[in-house]
């Protein structure tokens, strides 16, 4: 299945993440669909940390690292020189850094239609802190600031992301990196300001066996915690392995089972909140279909 | 070629004269005129730039971080609670070792609103590593930030290039636009992101490094302090017009010198001379260069200070830094916060009334 990835590796080994890290597994992918001609853009985040420490990187292409709130500005700052066109400017942003407070600068390069592709990888919390409750943590999960499980809802970064209408968005995991290859691929050939939300399950935030990533985030997706579909002028469109789960999704419990953060959940509520999501994504993509069935009648 | 601008038309003509790449800037009163000339100058193809219409002041500097990380010639222009918001992304950019050249318009502080000239704006960025110019003509703006894009990519060092609020940004005075040639030179910065190079830049860096760099920054300052007088030297020969760290008024003889910054000294100089007309062997220094800061032409001189600005608990920031640098007694008049108007008859009635040493709040005291 992997036989056309690329070999060369951009991210090397010494790298200082966490045993079984997701989020570097999804860097890889993305910086084989990249290559060499891609510059990074790195706001405060655990991604920063696994460059290692200065005189070395782990990365093998340029990294600017960057204060929070202003990767997307940086990016497009970047990307709006002359001299750089052509080449690969990608924002590597946690979810705090987007969902909360990066989101000003992300809203205002989408709105300008910056020249990037701005990657959330999400491990819903602030995990490089310790594990903080961040706007995309899920319903239930302990934190370190939500000790006995967030009480309220997620933050929807993708519906916000939507309505500012940009060229080309994609939800992703780290769990399927041929998808995620696929559609870094797609993004970097499409003018103007990408977004791609990549699920990255955190074992050390997430209290789960370090070898359980790749397992817990196929989980995410066939419970319907986790959605995979691309989205293109106004179009939504399911990937399989989101169809195949809102058809038929695997028990909720099977996901959150293995995970310490949802100890003590109410697994009803959060079945709830699921089903809800699962609910909207389903319209969306039917609008769509609706829609096309609209023009074939006319 | 000789024509008539603001200060604020002065700080653009001179962005379009020294090939500027990329402009970020987001609005703000008295700065707007600065940001508008440029985008009329990108919109009608006067100048080539890519101009950046961010959504925050914080995004505008990091903006330009980006394309200077990359490179790039970048410039922006902000004021007051503008500057305030940029300003992590103002450490970051010395930190960073970015030659970023800004324009900012001096302007009071809220609350209470208030848009008129004040200096704690930009002093109150002091401790940044940025290089620091207070302009006090139309023609000093120009040629202010001409000069600074010079010293910014010599030392790497970004520049910020103040002028007072509505007194200069809004008056309009004669200015000789300059041809510069080959006097900024293509920009080339040494630790641009490369993509044949891979480093990574700003990434977790331990303490003995860390203090390295640190120390790099503060050397910088003063290889700008030397590396500015060859630069004036060279922009005097050139076109002309003849800059330094300071700007001195009838201190030959002088045995009493007023000391300020920006169009307040100015003002000051109208006031040594009619001090001088009463006998009174006045003079005055006008602080154009506030980082690095310079030494002073004072010891054994009667010293009062002018600020257009306070360190609460403290007193006036120019008259601080007059103490640490010179063994001088300072006497200290802290005089038009928020705009209030400081004419050169009460400036020269506070010279004559002046103690060796202590404060007065005009309008207060």
């Amino acid at each position: 299945m992997l036989d056309d990835i690329p070999e060369d590796e951009f991210l090397y080994k010494g790298n200082t993440a966490c045993a079984g890290c997701s989020a570097m597994l999804a860097l890889r992918y993305i910086l084989k669909a990249a290559g060499p001609n891609t510059i990074i853009v790195n706001p405060a985040c655990c991604s920063t940390v696994c460059q290692g420490t200065y005189p070395r990187s782990a990365y093998g292409v340029p990294v600017l690292n960057i204060a929070f709130a202003a990767a997307a500005a940086a990016a497009d700052g970047i990307a709006s020189a002359a001299r750089n066109k052509g080449k690969n400017i990608i924002v590597f942003a946690g979810d705090g850094g987007t969902v909360d407070i990066g989101i000003q600068a992300l809203s205002g390069a989408i709105e300008r239609n910056a020249n990037i592709l701005y990657v959330c990888y999400d491990n819903e919390a602030y995990s490089n802190t310790g594990m903080q409750k961040s706007g995309s943590t899920p319903y239930g999960a302990i934190t370190t600031t939500t000790p006995t499980g967030r009480k309220d809802s997620k933050k929807d970064i993708d519906l916000i992301i939507m309505a500012h209408r940009p060229r080309y968005m994609a939800s992703a995991s780290s769990a399927y990196p041929k998808d995620l290859f696929n559609k870094v691929q797609k993004a970097l050939s499409i003018e103007g300001t990408k977004f791609i939300h990549v699920q990255c399950p955190c074992p050390s935030g997430w209290r789960y066996a370090t070898e359980k990533s790749v397992e817990l985030g196929k989980l995410a997706v066939r419970c319907g915690m986790w959605f995979l579909y691309e989205y293109e002028d106004g179009k939504l469109t399911l990937n399989a392995p989101t169809k195949a789960a809102l058809k038929r999704p695997a028990p909720l419990e099977d996901y959150v089972k293995p995970q310490g953060r949802f100890k003590g959940v109410d697994i009803e509520r959060l079945q709830k909140e699921v089903n809800e999501g699962m609910g909207r994504i389903r319209d969306m993509a039917n609008m769509d279909a609706l829609e096309k069935a609209k023009e074939g009648s006319q | 070629m000789k024509k008539m601008a603001t200060g604020n038309q002065a700080a653009a003509l001179a962005v379009k004269e020294s090939d500027v790449e990329v402009v970020a800037a987001y609005p703000i009163t008295p700065q707007t005129e600065v940001v508008e000339t440029i985008a009329s100058f990108v919109e009608t193809r006067q100048m080539k730039a890519s101009y950046i219409r961010v959504e925050s002041e914080h995004s505008a500097l990091a903006a330009c971080i980006g394309a200077s990380a990359s490179g790039a010639r970048a410039f922006t222009a902000t004021s007051s609670h503008g500057l305030l918001y940029m300003h992590e992304m103002i450490h970051w950019a010395a930190g960073a070792r970015l030659p970023i050249v800004m324009a900012n318009i001096n302007r009071a502080v809220g609350p209470a609103w208030n848009i008129w000239a004040e200096h704690t704006d930009s002093l109150s960025q002091r401790d940044t590593g940025w290089l620091q110019f207070y302009a006090a003509t139309v023609q000093e703006v120009y040629d202010t930030v001409l000069m600074s894009y010079r010293l910014a990519e010599k030392v790497n060092l970004p520049t910020m290039v103040c002028m007072d609020g509505f007194i200069l940004s809004h008056a309009i005075q004669p200015l000789e636009i300059t041809q510069p040639g080959d006097f900024i030179p293509p920009i080339n910065i040494p630790h641009a992101l490369d993509t044949n190079d891979p480093m990574s830049y700003g990434n977790l860096t331990a303490q003995n490094d860390y203090f390295k760099f640190r120390r790099a920054m503060h050397d910088a300052q003063k290889e700008a302090n030397v590396e500015c007088r060859s630069i004036e030297k060279e922009f005097a020969e050139r076109f002309g017009r003849k800059y330094g760290p300071t700007d001195e008024y009838r201190t030959e003889d002088a045995d009493t010198v007023i000391v300020g910054m920006g169009t307040m000294a100015r003002e000051a100089e109208v006031a040594v001379d009619l001090l001088r007309k009463e006998g009174m062997k006045a003079g005055s220094i006008r602080v154009r260069q506030f980082r690095p800061f310079p030494k002073l032409n004072i010891e054994g001189k009667k010293v009062i200070v002018l600020d257009r600005d306070c360190s609460f608990g403290a007193g006036g920031i120019l008259a601080q830094e007059i103490r640490f640098h010179h063994n001088v007694p300072v006497y200290n008049i802290i005089a038009g916060l928020g705009g209030q108007d400081v004419r050169y008859e009460t400036i020269a009635d506070l010279v004559r009334k002046a103690k060796p040493e202590g404060e007065f709040w005009l309008g207060v005291d």
